[in-house]
């Protein structure tokens, strides 16, 4: 094979797995949308807030040192024990339970029947608001978080796929980083739980039915606001799996709300009511963005990562408005 | 006991349609525009100029703007940060490739390219709707950050990718660059300030205004009663990105006098300017000049009091900040959709029954 091909290839398997993680944040997207049509946009500041609290769990910081030494005059950062990362994630996922409770009993329920877009309004300015207060409680400086997840590039794979390269001496074989490949057994793993979640179980269903429609939903005796916590709080776990796995990639930091921004064009190729079509939609993405980098990049001062994704959603949108899976959406007046 | 409209007839169309049909509220506005065109240009001094007034009135006109276009024409956008930063470049171009023509020209010529750049951007709003679009600006904030990044040719090949300043005058007296004195920055802005919110204000009452508010109340039915809906997104989008352009170009050559895009237009500066319209008052004129002064003088307050007066260190006070913009965005949304604007509104409403309630 050339090896410019083989390249390609490379880069395209990458894009894969790098869809792969933007795929897991799109996924708390449709959830929420589904089940409240809302559009949160703040799902990436929830998987920065999760990874930050992981972190601060499991290093045993004190919460809100940073503003306790400044009030009191104290000089206390660290309480002296470390706790394993299993027990950590469990105890996130409580306060992730926790956040949707008051998401859902302070914000929700005194918006019900406003316009879509003062919804979203209202997630961003949710979205501020946990950065300031994930930043207070645990500081802002930028965090490793290690769970044992294995991470470099994988030799197995490496030494596996020399032989395509057919006596080349300029390929080595793929080179794919294993937290990649854990990222996407996990996301496998996580869509499949939900699949059968929804469908087979009794609080799935309503979930369901919520989704499909409000109000026949609460004449058949759905609590509408259990569902609501609920759903957030599944949406906290997706987020919490994203800011895992992100985080173990590339630090726990600002910058992670920033990448979890590229969900929404994921989002909007996928459509925003269908968990496949968020799946599809971050792959088209991830691949997409690595191959344009590699083969248009270089010729146009590269970085285009950065845009590219949102230009693609964009061009995509005009010729088919509802995204890849979306419903037709049919306007009356 | 002052505040009535008793006495004060009215015997043309003229005088129904004024923008302040009760006299109070006019000799009121008379007063606001005497004190800041004649008194205070004498007495502002550098760190009230540069912390408070300055950045006040550039993002007034921005938030002018995304009100247009979000307030009016309910096409929310998020792409602020972009086309303030087309602005900012137009200007810088044609203030480095011109430079004897004056900055009154170059600004309202960078306008004017924003206004065409915006058109193009907003071409897909025919087809995407609701926060489909408000995704797909997105790609405008980041396609043009990093195109003014990346091409060389737009901050003139400078080694730190930069763009600077350079010294400009109208009628021999410098407004940019590093010698300019307080006045003169502060009466530039003031002017533009002044003469763009009469446009707006006419603007949006006049049958422009009226078919922006019908596409943003229901589009379709919009369509169906006569409005073209080509005609009012693309103007809306073409008014609004003329306002922020220019507020793109103040606030570089004016303010900052150096700018590098990501950091001075980037997506933060577009939710800077959603938060100001929205905590304002989604469509009113007055409400963009509200939420900008509150969104400007939070900050300055917030730092007078943790930073000096407590000893707190800055990134507090920044979390801080954060949590409580966040927090103002919620509770506004809950409890006054309508912003501070609704309460001036309400406050007027009671003062004109006061004392006698009934």
């Amino acid at each position: 094979m050339p090896e410019q091909l083989l390249f390609a290839l490379e880069v395209t398997l990458n894009g894969l797995m790098a869809g792969v993680l933007y795929a897991l944040v799109a996924l708390g997207f449709v959830l929420i949308f589904k089940a409240s049509g809302i559009f949160n946009y703040a799902q990436g500041v929830m998987a920065l807030f999760a990874a930050l609290t992981l972190v601060g769990i499991m290093e045993g910081q004190v919460p809100f040192a940073h503003l306790i030494n400044a009030v009191l005059g104290t000089n206390v950062h660290h309480l002296p024990w470390h706790v394993p990362a299993l027990l950590a994630i469990v105890l996130t996922a409580g306060v992730m339970v926790l956040f949707a409770w008051f998401v859902e009993h302070y914000i929700l329920k005194h918006l019900v029947n406003q316009p879509d877009i003062i919804l979203f309004m209202a997630t961003i300015g949710l979205a501020y608001f946990m950065e300031g207060f994930g930043d207070l409680m645990w500081g802002a400086d930028i965090k490793t978080l290690d769970v044992g997840i294995p991470q470099g590039g994988n030799f197995w794979i490496e030494e596996h796929t020399q032989w395509l390269g057919f006596g080349n001496e300029n390929f080595y074989g793929f080179f794919l980083d294993s937290l990649d490949l854990v990222a996407t057994v996990v996301a496998a793993l996580l869509v499949t739980a939900l699949v059968l979640f929804s469908q087979y179980t009794k609080q799935g269903r309503a979930m369901r039915a919520v989704a499909d429609d409000h109000q026949a939903a609460l004449s058949v005796g759905i609590s509408l606001r259990f569902i609501w916590v609920l759903v957030w709080s599944i949406a906290g776990f997706v987020a919490l799996v994203a800011g895992i796995m992100w985080g173990a990639k590339s630090g726990v930091q600002f910058s992670l709300s920033l990448i979890a921004l590229k969900a929404l064009p994921v989002l909007m190729l996928g459509g925003f009511t269908s968990i496949p079509g968020a799946i599809v939609g971050g792959l088209i993405i991830g691949v997409g963005e690595k191959l344009f980098e590699f083969l248009v990049g270089p010729m146009i001062g590269g970085a285009t990562e950065n845009w590219f994704a949102y230009v693609l959603a964009l061009i995509f949108l005009v010729f088919r408005p509802q995204g890849l899976f979306g419903e037709k959406i049919i306007e009356r007046v | 006991m002052f505040y009535r409209e008793a006495g004060d007839f009215k015997t043309s169309y003229r005088d129904d349609t004024q923008t302040f049909p009760i006299k109070f509220d006019r000799w009121g506005f008379y007063a606001v525009m005497a004190i800041a065109f004649l008194v205070i240009p004498f007495i502002v001094n550098d760190y009230w100029a540069n912390a408070v007034l300055v950045p006040f009135l550039i993002y007034a006109i921005a938030a002018l703007g995304l009100n247009i276009l979000t307030g009016y024409a309910g096409q929310v956008s998020l792409g602020t940060g972009g086309f303030m930063a087309v602005g900012a470049y137009a200007c810088y171009k044609l203030m480095t490739s011109f430079p004897d023509v004056s900055m009154f020209v170059h600004v309202i010529i960078a306008g004017l390219i924003t206004a065409i750049v915006g058109v193009l951007f907003g071409l897909p709003s025919l087809r995407i709707k609701g926060f489909y679009l408000a995704v797909a600006t997105l790609a405008a904030q980041f396609f043009l950050v990093w195109l003014f990044n990346k091409v060389p040719w737009f901050y003139n090949y400078s080694a730190s990718g930069q763009i600077n300043a350079p010294e400009r005058d109208i009628f021999g007296i410098i407004v940019t660059g590093p010698n300019t004195e307080a006045w003169a920055k502060y009466l530039f802005c003031l002017i533009f300030v002044t003469v763009l919110a009469l446009i707006a204000r006419n603007l949006t009452r006049g049958s422009t205004g009226r078919k922006w508010m019908a596409i943003r109340d229901m589009d379709i039915a919009a369509e169906i009663i006569g409005v073209n809906p080509l005609m009012a997104k693309l103007s809306a989008f073409a008014v609004s990105s003329f306002f922020v352009g220019i507020a793109g170009a103040l606030f570089f050559s004016v303010y900052l006098g150096a700018a590098e895009v990501g950091e001075a237009f980037g997506i933060q500066k577009s939710f800077l300017i959603l938060f100001m319209i929205i905590i304002g008052g989604l469509g009113s004129i007055f409400g963009a000049f509200a939420g900008a002064a509150f969104m400007v003088l939070m900050p300055v307050l917030l730092k007078n009091i943790l930073v000096n007066g407590l000893g707190w260190q800055t990134d507090l006070a920044a979390h801080l900040e954060f949590m409580i913009v966040g927090g103002l965005i919620l509770v506004f949304l809950i409890l006054e959709p309508h912003g501070l604007a609704q309460l001036w509104r309400l406050t007027k409403e009671k003062l004109r029954l006061w004392p006698f309630p009934h």
